[in-house]
């Protein structure tokens, strides 16, 4: 069963003190909760977070389900995220997202095989100006944007990540 | 003329050295020269300097900044400073820029902020995607507090002042006032009723203003050259000079610095560099994806402020312009859109909550090719339904497009359902073969 370690306890008792009230530290914990679970939340999370932070599971939860950025179910090792919105789909999002998907073989949302990538699409993620572009993110949390994209540069990229 | 649009860099001044970043580079080029002048004077005179100055909310509504600050209640009741850094608004990049290239710029203008309204602690809601936001803030404010521009009696003058950041984990509708303040609580971001005004009562209950990061930037400039120098930029209403994002179909997209009131035409073919080779302009959205549609033939005459928006039916909002040219389909820019908004509703308010799922739903049957000439007139009506009846602006927001959208284009949307195809790409909208029911 999944248990926090001591260090993100730790991090997530320091959360607690930061902001005036306990409860704001419900966000950033469940970031640290995420980053302990290889990217994605499980109720055993919540549990665990619930215990350290003695706030009640159905609380988490509910802040949990609201906010996109924690994920519901397992990601791959590459969480690539293709900008969708108005600005990305005029400069070629939907072909980007569709050859993406073609060549690592997975529909959006799934793990591919090897487990390296999962492909989803994002709402805005405000890099208009570099259209289109994809953000990465790591099992740990890190990420980065990769804009003005081509089909080429966007496999290229994730080609260099395998 | 189009050919010779400038820019007019004013808060942008320096936003090409790196350095500007880091607290040296940043002294080095003006910066914490406006702090200790601020802290010696009264808070009321930079209220009313900030007031006087005409500067209005960067963030959307255009609210003026001043009158904002002038609402907090005259007591030592603690109150709190919340920068909207969630820039969710779609075709917005402006603040992001603003954050990476000028964090000290940033807190600077929150510092004084905060010492003019007795604020002793302010937090920064960055949207959570914004790594390199977050990064450079985090920097910039341990360097502020180990130079003495954060923390217990800033210079000497007696004031304290604490600042953090906070990350947002995914929601447009945190970038609404109030919906941010549940957020920070460590909530659902979602909007509550107002009144009571943050101002009144925001985080934790406690009075609480909501500015956007280009208008606490601004802050520390109309401090330096007055309010008078101020408005030498812009319109007697529409003052100073705003960051425009400009993006979709133009040769150079990007954020550009010029005086309210500048020509959007000027925009898009002075400083945008124009239309790609071959094409011609078909359409405008002035002011972030919430903003009414202007024609080509509107957006050749629009100035860009708020009161000549206004006028055209639309409005200035974030100051993202969207450029659409004539090789791209008005119905499938506007499912796009709906999409967006039935994402991002958050389901509080009924009309919201079921009529972005019926604009979605219409609008995505229409590119399927399996419209009726009746979901035309349902779209309209569905969307006239969905004002000024909700808790935020939300679900106004998502009506304009389709009040804006459908009449100046109805060609396009009737043609489409029609002959089950796109008038202007000839062919229907493939759904596309990545889709599947995977949930994120
Ligand atoms: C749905 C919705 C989304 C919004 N998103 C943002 C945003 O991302 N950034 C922002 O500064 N203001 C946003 N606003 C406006 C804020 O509610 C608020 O008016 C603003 O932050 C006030 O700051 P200002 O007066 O400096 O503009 C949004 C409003 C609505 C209704
Ligand atoms: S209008 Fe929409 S987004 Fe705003 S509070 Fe109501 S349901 Fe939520």
């Amino acid at each position: 069963m999944f248990q926090l370690s001591n260090d993100a306890k730790q991090k997530v008792l320091t959360e607690l003190k930061r902001y005036e009230s306990k409860q704001s530290a419900v966000l950033p914990a469940l970031y640290i909760g995420q980053k302990e679970n290889k990217g994605h939340i499980t109720p055993d999370v919540i549990r665990e977070l619930s215990k350290v932070m003695e706030i009640p599971e159905s609380q988490i939860n509910e802040v949990f389900t609201f906010y996109t950025m924690y994920n519901k179910s397992e990601i791959g090792k590459n969480h690539i995220q293709i900008c969708r919105t108005l600005s990305c789909m005029l400069n070629g999002s939907n072909e980007l997202t569709e050859h993406i998907c073609n060549e690592l073989h997975v529909k959006l949302g799934e793990v591919s095989k090897d487990g390296n990538f999962t492909v989803t699409e994002a709402e805005c993620l405000g890099s208009c100006g570099t259209a289109p572009m994809m953000q990465i993110s790591k099992q740990d949390g890190s990420s980065r944007y990769y804009e003005n994209l081509t089909n080429e540069s966007a496999m290229n990229i994730l080609r260099g990540l395998k | 003329m189009t050919a010779s649009a400038s820019e007019t860099k004013y808060l942008s001044e320096f936003y090409h050295l790196p350095e500007f970043k880091n607290l040296d580079g940043y002294k080095n080029n003006g910066g914490y020269v406006q702090l200790p002048k601020a802290l010696k004077m009264q808070p009321q005179e930079i209220i009313d300097l900030v007031k006087a100055s005409g500067l209005r909310g960067r963030g959307g509504a255009g609210f003026p900044t001043g009158m904002k600050w002038g609402f907090l209640p005259k007591n030592n009741e603690p109150r709190y400073l919340l920068c909207n850094a969630d820039e969710g608004e779609p075709g917005t990049f402006k603040d992001r820029m603003m954050m990476e290239k000028a964090p000290h710029q940033l807190i600077e203008g929150m510092i004084i902020s905060s010492f003019a309204i007795g604020c002793k602690k302010s937090y920064i809601y960055v949207r959570g995607e914004y790594d390199d936001s977050i990064d450079a803030l985090e920097a910039a404010i341990a360097e502020a507090y180990k130079a003495g521009f954060l923390g217990k009696n800033i210079l000497g003058s007696g004031f304290d002042h604490d600042m953090d950041v906070y990350r947002g984990a995914g929601a447009y509708i945190c970038g609404e006032e109030t919906g941010m303040i549940s957020s920070l609580e460590g909530l659902k971001g979602q909007p509550k009723l107002k009144p009571p005004f943050p101002a009144i009562q925001g985080y934790l209950k406690k009075p609480t203003i909501v500015n956007n990061v280009e208008t606490l930037a601004a802050v520390k400039y109309i401090l330096r050259d007055g309010a008078a120098a101020y408005r030498k930029f812009g319109t007697e209403k529409s003052a100073g000079t705003k960051l425009f994002s400009l993006s979709g179909n133009i040769m150079k997209p990007g954020n550009y610095e010029v005086p309210l009131a500048f020509p959007l035409k000027d925009m898009i073919y002075g400083l945008g560099g124009g239309m790609k080779a071959g094409r011609k302009l078909k359409a405008v959205i002035p002011g972030g994806s919430s903003a009414p549609v202007l024609t080509a033939e509107e957006a050749e005459r629009a100035l860009l402020d708020y009161e000549s928006l206004a006028q055209m039916g639309t409005m200035l909002g974030s100051g993202a312009i969207i450029v659409i040219d004539d090789s791209k389909c008005m119905v499938e820019c506007l499912a796009n859109l709906m999409h967006f908004y039935h994402h991002e509703s958050c389901g509080q308010c009924t009309p919201c909550r079921e009529g972005t799922g019926w604009l979605d739903k219409i609008t995505t049957s229409i590119l399927a090719g399996r419209g009726r000439l009746s979901d035309i007139e349902l779209l309209l009506k569905v969307a006239d339904n969905m004002k000024g009846k909700t808790i935020c602006a939300l679900s106004d927001a998502a009506a304009l497009p389709v009040l804006s959208f459908v009449p100046k284009f109805r060609d396009e949307f009737e043609y489409y359902v029609r002959e089950g195809k796109s008038k202007v790409k000839g062919t229907a909208f493939k759904t596309p073969s990545y889709l599947s029911a995977g949930a994120h």
